[in-house]
């Protein structure tokens, strides 16, 4: 590593982290970056998060039943009251039965048409216009949790000294990702399902990670599988319903194997039957906790089950434990989680070498995933690849917030955003995650997104620092002349920011 | 000089066209073979959409085979049916329309409409992402992700006349594969943020120029057509909702067809609707995937009434990755599955039937057992819109827009 000592301190923060902080943190980082790197992960529970507003997933799911069950019983109520009303109108005189009608075609927190006068706005300007009049209703519990787990995911990502752990996190639960859009029921789970599944296996094992995902009540309503029935089941006999195979193609194409790495149909439809009754106890509570992972026998397809050429005699959810032990397990697997791992953090083309190399470790350490990360900080590849890749939405709002040391109070202020750029957290537009390429993330509307949503940012800052100095705590000796020189003559404070934040040391990683 | 000679070297293998213009001949004599293109030079400037269904459309779903003895027993309690309150709408003796989609029922009247039925590409695994990169990339196999077939059809195109000139459009935070390329691209989606001074704008682009020439690419393009979308629709530009709701099609659809409309504006587009990918409660003529078609038809109606007198020159077509199970399966969806349907719209289209060698959906007459078998090449299909359209000639889009598809001709008589 014979480099400028600042250069690799940026490139551990840059590469392996959301970026510096410029709070000393790349003098830190530039004496010893590996070791900068393997310290952070080395803090006992690194990767964990928690708090008072961060529910279980029963509990969470135990709070939108609820939810839903008040919500019924307020229809019913305004149901009948609506039938009663009618009942009455139709034994009323004329006069009330206009009142009624009257009444009734009003919506709640609306003027009366007709009393409008003829200088009131028009109703497209009346949307725009701020409405005192009633507070906004509070939010359904599934966003307010969704917005709780946001925000802790936001803050402990801007705070983090070098944000190599979240780094991990978000890679992983991309990786095996549930998204927030399909559902109620997956908006309320999705930041627990990542605390749950995700946080506690990034420096762990594979297959408990694997195992973890494939079990949680957020994966199994997501694709799913929790509806999915064997058709020789005690359910399924009484029933009409039978397999759903979404989840089994995806564990094998997306989770595992990869979708060259050797599997049928038929091995799709075969674990399909092994994962019946892989589910969550529903609102009644009667199998266990209500929202709770449980394995229902009685929609179990019976009988052993045939899948990559090995036979899986076991009963019941053993089943299922041992067929992800068997493809948590494959050197297909070991190659797709080495290539994708190398494609994240290293280039949009890997060489060879390197997924080589990281895939021999996954193997020979059974899946550990502390191993693996080691590999990649100790590869040369790492320090000598260009900072090439392009920031993703949510990589970059981090690195901004962490260069202009903001912790955001609340997630509305990066959610708003993430949205606008195509990024919405925890909501991809399919179960294969976010895209990890340069080509998706540097997009002509994406680029001029970013520049907007930059002099926004910059011109509502309060006290904005002074550019230069700025630059040089975040970059040092990293900062290319060019960008030195746009950031030191631009016209204001202001736009001196927008430049740094938009210079190629922020958008690259 | 090595410099230099590295440079031209360099372009050359970016823009192939330009090299097949200046070695002259080929390019001659393509000429020679294309009337269409002689017009073009005047009064005939035509237009292109592509609209891709993440996800999977259900095309059973979406086009009934009603006249098929199977198809009620397959698609058991979603199939559609011309009885009832939510009556499909009849396409002709066999096939009925999702009656979610009025508007295309009356384009398909008009005969500017056409359905493509039991419709694929090329790839016969059941992998969303392998398969949308087959349909987008328009290369026979997965895995390569470079360049989509319309970008390369617009490289294609002899440079000079409008439609190269314009380049293409991306709707959307994130350009749709099939449109990413060498060939120019500009981007657009409805927009919540106000726009950044011009001069910080500038500076941002003589940074990029001295120090990242790649971003000052994109920006560049990014920054272009915010012009023209300003011009041409004002402030009116703030999201109604995401590519999988009715107003985010609508909306998606209007902003594009308002840019294509423009002298200046780009004649080639692509759009992404997602959600397609109804494994439970799929719903047949009501329900979420009549209320995603619905979307699609809004799409179709924006479409027309943006475009104005551009609309008769204009071809939409919309494509998905495959298809779903014939069968319904246990959870009241559909699982992946092969063939499936393309829809066609637009006033250069000679519409008013459904095109289908159909296959049948008895077991045997099934693909694998389980899906509507695919009897028409979907590449067949774009390669006649792109001939007829622009005139491309088959041995460029056998070579360069769909690589090794020499067996697969194209459709002809799909533009009047």
């Amino acid at each position: 590593m014979a480099m400028n000592p600042d250069k690799a301190g940026f490139i551990a923060l840059t590469r392996f982290g959301y970026g510096p902080r410029g709070d000393g943190d790349l003098t830190a980082a530039a004496s010893d970056p590996r070791g900068f790197l393997k310290a952070e992960l080395a803090q006992p529970g690194i990767a964990l998060l928690a708090g008072p507003s961060l529910p279980r997933t029963p509990i969470a799911l135990q709070t939108l039943f609820a939810d839903q069950v008040a919500k019924k019983a307020e229809r019913d109520r305004l149901e009948k009251e609506k039938a009663d009303m009618a009942a009455a109108a139709a034994a009323a005189p004329p006069a009330m039965m206009q009142a009624v009608a009257t009444a009734s075609m009003e919506k709640p927190g609306m003027e009366k048409p007709g009393t409008a006068s003829m200088e009131a706005p028009r109703p497209q300007d009346m949307m725009q216009m701020p409405q005192p009049q009633k507070p906004p209703p509070p939010p359904s519990p599934e966003q307010a949790v969704f917005k709780a787990e946001a925000t802790a995911r936001l803050r402990r990502a801007v705070e983090s000294r070098a944000g190599f752990a979240e780094r991990l996190v978000a890679f992983w639960s991309n990786y095996f990702c549930v998204s927030a859009n399909k559902s109620q029921f997956a908006r309320i789970t999705v930041g627990a399902f990542e605390r749950e599944a995700i946080r506690p296996h990034v420096l762990g094992r594979f297959s408990d990670m694997l195992f973890a995902v494939e079990s949680h009540p957020s994966m199994l309503h997501y694709l799913d599988n929790a509806q999915s029935i064997g058709p020789q089941s005690k359910a399924g006999i009484k029933s009409k319903r039978g397999l759903n195979e979404n989840l089994a193609r995806e564990i094998m194409e997306l989770h595992t194997l990869g979708v060259g790495g050797g599997y049928s149909q038929d091995d799709v439809t075969s674990l399909a039957r092994v994962l019946t009754g892989w589910t969550s106890v529903g609102a009644n509570g009667k199998e266990g906790e209500a929202g709770a992972f449980f394995f229902n026998a009685d929609t179990h397809e019976p009988g052993a089950q045939t899948l990559l050429g090995k036979t899986f005699p076991q009963d019941g959810m053993q089943q299922g434990e041992a067929v992800l032990i068997e493809l948590a397990r494959r050197p297909a697997t070991a190659h797709f989680i080495a290539a994708k791992f190398a494609r994240h953090f290293i280039a949009d083309q890997p060489s060879d070498a390197l997924i080589h190399r990281l895939a021999g470790v996954f193997q020979d350490t059974d899946g550990d995933l502390k191993a693996l990360t080691f590999a990649l900080v100790d590869s040369d590849e790492a320090w000598n690849t260009p900072l090439a890749k392009m920031r993703s939405p949510y990589e970059f709002l981090i690195a901004v917030h962490r260069a202009t040391d903001h912790v955001p109070e609340d997630a509305g202020q990066i959610l708003g955003p993430l949205n606008v750029m195509g990024m919405p957290l925890w909501a991809p537009p399919g179960p294969n995650g976010f895209a990890d390429s340069v080509g998706a993330w540097a997009s002509p509307e994406g680029m001029k997104l970013r520049l907007d949503l930059v002099a926004q940012y910059t011109a509502k800052m309060k006290d904005p620092p002074n550019p230069s100095d700025l630059l040089d705590a975040l970059c040092g000796g990293a900062a290319s002349n060019e960008t030195r020189q746009a950031v030191a003559h631009a016209e204001s404070r202001q736009q001196g920011l927008a430049l740094l934040l938009m210079s190629p040391e922020l958008q690259r990683r | 000089m090595s410099h230099l000679h590295d440079g031209a070297r360099g372009s050359s293998i970016l823009h192939p066209s330009r090299r097949l213009l200046l070695t002259g001949s080929g390019a001659l004599f393509a000429w020679a073979h294309m009337p269409k293109f002689a017009h073009a030079a005047g009064a005939r400037d035509p237009r292109f959409v592509v609209i891709v269904l993440r996800g999977a459309l259900d095309g059973l779903s979406a086009v009934a085979p009603i006249g098929d003895p199977d198809y009620a027993g397959l698609h058991g309690p979603i199939a559609l049916s011309l009885a009832g309150d939510h009556a499909a709408l009849p396409l002709d003796s066999f096939f009925a329309l999702n009656p979610a989609m009025p508007v295309f029922a009356r384009l398909y009247a008009a005969k500017q409409a056409a359905v493509i039925h039991a419709v694929a590409t090329g790839y016969r695994e059941r992998s969303h992402f392998d398969g949308q990169d087959v349909l987008e990339s328009g290369m026979p196999k997965p895995g390569f992700v470079q360049s989509g077939w319309l970008n390369r059809a617009l490289e294609a195109m002899p440079k000079g006349e409008r439609v190269s000139l314009k380049g293409g459009l991306g709707v959307g935070p994130a350009t749709p594969l099939v449109l990413r390329g060498n060939a120019p691209v500009v981007g657009w989606a409805p927009q919540t943020l106000p726009a950044a001074g011009d001069d910080l704008a500038m500076r941002v682009m003589d940074l990029y120029r001295q120090a990242d020439p790649h971003l000052a690419k994109v920006m560049g393009e990014g920054l272009d057509i915010d012009k023209i979308a300003m011009r041409e629709m004002g402030e009116d530009t703030k999201p109604k909702g995401g590519a999988d709701s009715v107003a985010g099609m609508r909306q998606a659809a209007q902003g594009a067809a308002k840019l294509m409309a423009a002298p200046d504006g780009p004649r080639i587009a692509a759009l992404a609707f997602d959600g397609w990918d109804t494994h439970a409660n799929e719903g047949g003529a009501t329900g979420r995937l009549a209320q995603l078609l619905s979307g699609l038809d809004g799409a179709f109606e924006e479409f027309e009434k943006a475009l104005g007198p551009q609309w008769n020159e204009t071809a939409i077509i919309a494509i998905t990755e495959f298809g779903r199970t014939a069968k319904v399966n246990g959870t009241t969806g559909t699982d992946h599955g092969t063939g499936t349907v393309a829809f066609l719209a637009g006033g250069a289209i000679k519409g008013g039937h459904v095109l289908a060698d159909w296959p049948g959906l008895r077991p045997e007459q099934l693909y694998e057992n389980r899906d509507l078998k695919p009897t028409t090449d979907l590449r067949a299909v774009l390669k006649g819109l792109l001939a007829e359209q622009f005139g491309l000639s088959e041995a460029v889009l056998k070579d360069r827009v769909f690589p090794e598809t020499g067996g697969v001709k194209p459709m002809r008589g799909l533009i009047s």
